[in-house]
């Protein structure tokens, strides 16, 4: 077989897992439900702000409108940086269905990045309402550098890298463990605390602030979030887009480690 | 075409009673055994046979057949299908094998077969116009007409386990393992499936593996048996021959016009059942003729008939033998 033959069949990859994502349009509008934390966390940081200011690093104020378009902003980023297969890979290793992707000529992380993936337009679609009000409302709080608007996608692409591979590394770590949910809700909740989705990094102490510098999770929402409202020129984003990819990285060998040592463990359950 | 040499596949299992006392003393003791689910086997299957894979429950039959598609590492020993070594799955393996499970299933369950389909195509890098000539194949064999286009959650297990194998031949596959293919099918759809199974064979050439608690599937579709229990192959050979190992006697049943006397019929053979007008015994093969003759000659003979034990009751017998022998050791 030739190299990367595998690659020839994403368009049908993708354009089945969009028709799997129409199919479970419900499911997943209830899943965005649940993922309206942001807009939430925007409610009460506006309130906060109106009746007391908020100081951000260098003394920058944080008032009603900066938190409307960072949360907005927050929300869009988290809709298009999602990814499940942590969940997936989990329930197949336990139930034995993992089986059957390994019988396909096809690596099987690369079938649930296309499965997860194929869901984006979907969620594009529930962001767009969200953007229209952010446009509307806080269009002078967002970058207007056009560069800096170029390496957006860059950052997106890494956030959802990073996102993905995390659980990946996590899912596979069900072949080692009864199982490795509990292993993402650790994940999920420092995720919580320092990518910025309940309260913007530059609220935090400076001590905090530089820890979370070295975390991944700053690089699956803050570093798209800070782009898109202006708070980096592309001279600060450079090096964080580098530490962004960094983590990216190695979180790919991580992820693809575990898997090749796990699946020699993989007992196929059933059958 | 696949060969199996001294093949083991042991697991460490962790073993606890029930109970909360139990439960705690694990936390901080834990008990493992060693379960020897495939205990080394040797085994050599040319290109294009059909082969029965029989045994009782946990002898190790699907455990064998995930260890020959690649999906279990084994313990020690080794198995090559057409040269390659499954664990390290490379492509051109994967595209001339298909491991079919009855009770496990590639179909997508909230989408139409036609999508599994068309993903397959895409994977296993099926040129369209031989994906268009084979579909339409499958599809005519399998009379799977309108099947295709309905979700698959819509589908009753008959029709499912169809289109399930169609999906699993679209690449047309040179190594097929099936797992218990028609559990749970109805009568006539077993019959319509291993129909569909032998034609694939005799027309591709396939090499075919099958596992089965149906006898009948295995009598109408393999030549040859494997016979593994506990790990351990006991058999390997034509299925007349096994039947014959374990169950050298034929079975005559005799109906008579008139009353004949149990001890009358005994004389022939033992009985195994006897009313008034009718008998069924056991006769050895070599007595048969002399049997049937002293029949004819002695008794009101209305009919008779001449037939093989079922092979439920071969197979019964050979793992009960087996059971009581390891149960003595």
């Amino acid at each position: 077989m030739k190299p990367f033959a595998a690659f020839r069949a994403v368009p049908t990859l993708l354009r089945i897992g969009f028709a799997e994502a129409v199919a479970y349009r419900a499911e997943m509008l209830v899943w965005v439900f649940a993922t309206t934390m942001p807009l939430i966390m925007m409610m009460l940081w506006t309130t906060v702000a109106e009746v007391a200011p908020v100081m951000g690093k260098g003394g920058r104020q944080w008032g009603s409108g900066a938190f409307i378009a960072y949360f907005l902003s927050v929300f869009i980023v988290r809709q298009l940086i999602s990814a499940w297969a942590a969940w997936e890979i989990n329930f197949e290793v336990r139930q034995g269905m993992l089986s059957m992707r390994l019988l396909r000529p096809m690596h099987p992380v690369l079938a649930y990045a296309m499965s997860n993936l194929a869901y984006m337009p979907m969620r594009a679609l529930v962001t767009l309402p969200v953007l229209a009000i952010l446009l509307v409302t806080e269009l002078s709080r967002m970058t207007t550098d056009w560069r800096v608007w170029l390496l957006w996608p860059l950052a997106m692409l890494g956030g959802w890298l990073i996102t993905f591979f995390a659980n990946v590394a996590i899912g596979a770590m069900s072949f080692f463990l009864d199982s490795s949910i509990k292993v993402m809700d650790v994940w999920l909740a420092a995720f919580f605390v320092f990518s910025g989705y309940l309260f913007p990094l530059e609220l935090f102490p400076e001590w905090l602030r530089v820890a979370a510098q070295w975390m991944p999770f700053r690089y699956q929402i803050g570093l798209p979030v800070e782009l898109m409202t202006g708070q980096l020129t592309v001279e600060a984003a450079l090096p964080l887009l580098g530490k962004q990819f960094g983590w990216a990285a190695i979180l790919i060998v991580l992820a693809l480690s575990l898997w090749r040592g796990g699946i020699r463990r993989f007992q196929a359950f059933g059958g | 075409m696949i060969r199996v040499t001294g093949l083991k596949k042991h697991y460490r299992v962790h073993k606890r009673p029930p109970g909360l006392k139990a439960a705690i003393r694990s936390l901080f003791k834990r008990e493992y055994e060693i379960v020897k689910a495939v205990d080394g086997i040797d085994f050599f299957i040319a290109a294009g046979e059909r082969v029965g894979f029989l045994g009782p429950n946990g002898a190790g039959k699907t455990t064998t057949l995930k260890m020959a598609s690649g999906l279990l590492y084994p313990t020690s020993g080794e198995v090559t299908v057409d040269g390659h070594t499954p664990q390290k799955r490379e492509n051109d393996f994967l595209k001339k094998i298909m491991l079919v499970m009855g009770q496990k299933q590639q179909l997508m369950w909230d989408l139409p077969p036609a999508d599994t389909y068309e993903l397959n195509r895409a994977i296993y890098d099926v040129p369209r116009p031989e994906y268009t000539k084979r579909l339409k194949e499958l599809t005519e064999l399998l009379e799977l007409g309108e099947l295709v286009g309905k979700p698959t959650r819509q589908l009753s297990l008959g029709e499912r386990m169809k289109c399930e194998l169609a999906g699993a031949l679209i690449h047309g596959p040179k190594v097929l393992f099936l797992d218990e293919p028609t559990i749970g099918l109805d009568v006539s759809m077993q019959v319509a499936m291993r129909d569909f199974i032998r034609r694939y064979n005799e027309e591709h050439g396939a090499t075919l593996i099958l596992t089965s608690h149906y006898m009948d599937d295995v009598a109408a579709l393999c030549p040859r048996v494997i016979v593994i229990d506990k790990g351990a192959l006991s058999f390997d050979g034509r299925l007349e021959d096994l039947v014959k190992r374990v169950r050298p006697e034929k079975r005559l049943t005799l109906r008579f016009s008139t009353p004949v006397p149990r001890e009358q019929v005994a004389e022939l053979g033992t009985v195994i059942k006897h009313e008034p007008n009718e008998a069924v015994l056991l006769v050895a093969q070599a007595s048969m003729n002399a049997a049937v003759a002293k029949a004819l000659a002695t008794m009101p003979v209305q009919d008779l008939n001449v037939e093989n034990p079922p092979l439920e009751e071969v197979m019964s017998e050979l793992f009960s033998r087996s059971r009581a022998a390891r149960e003595a050791a």
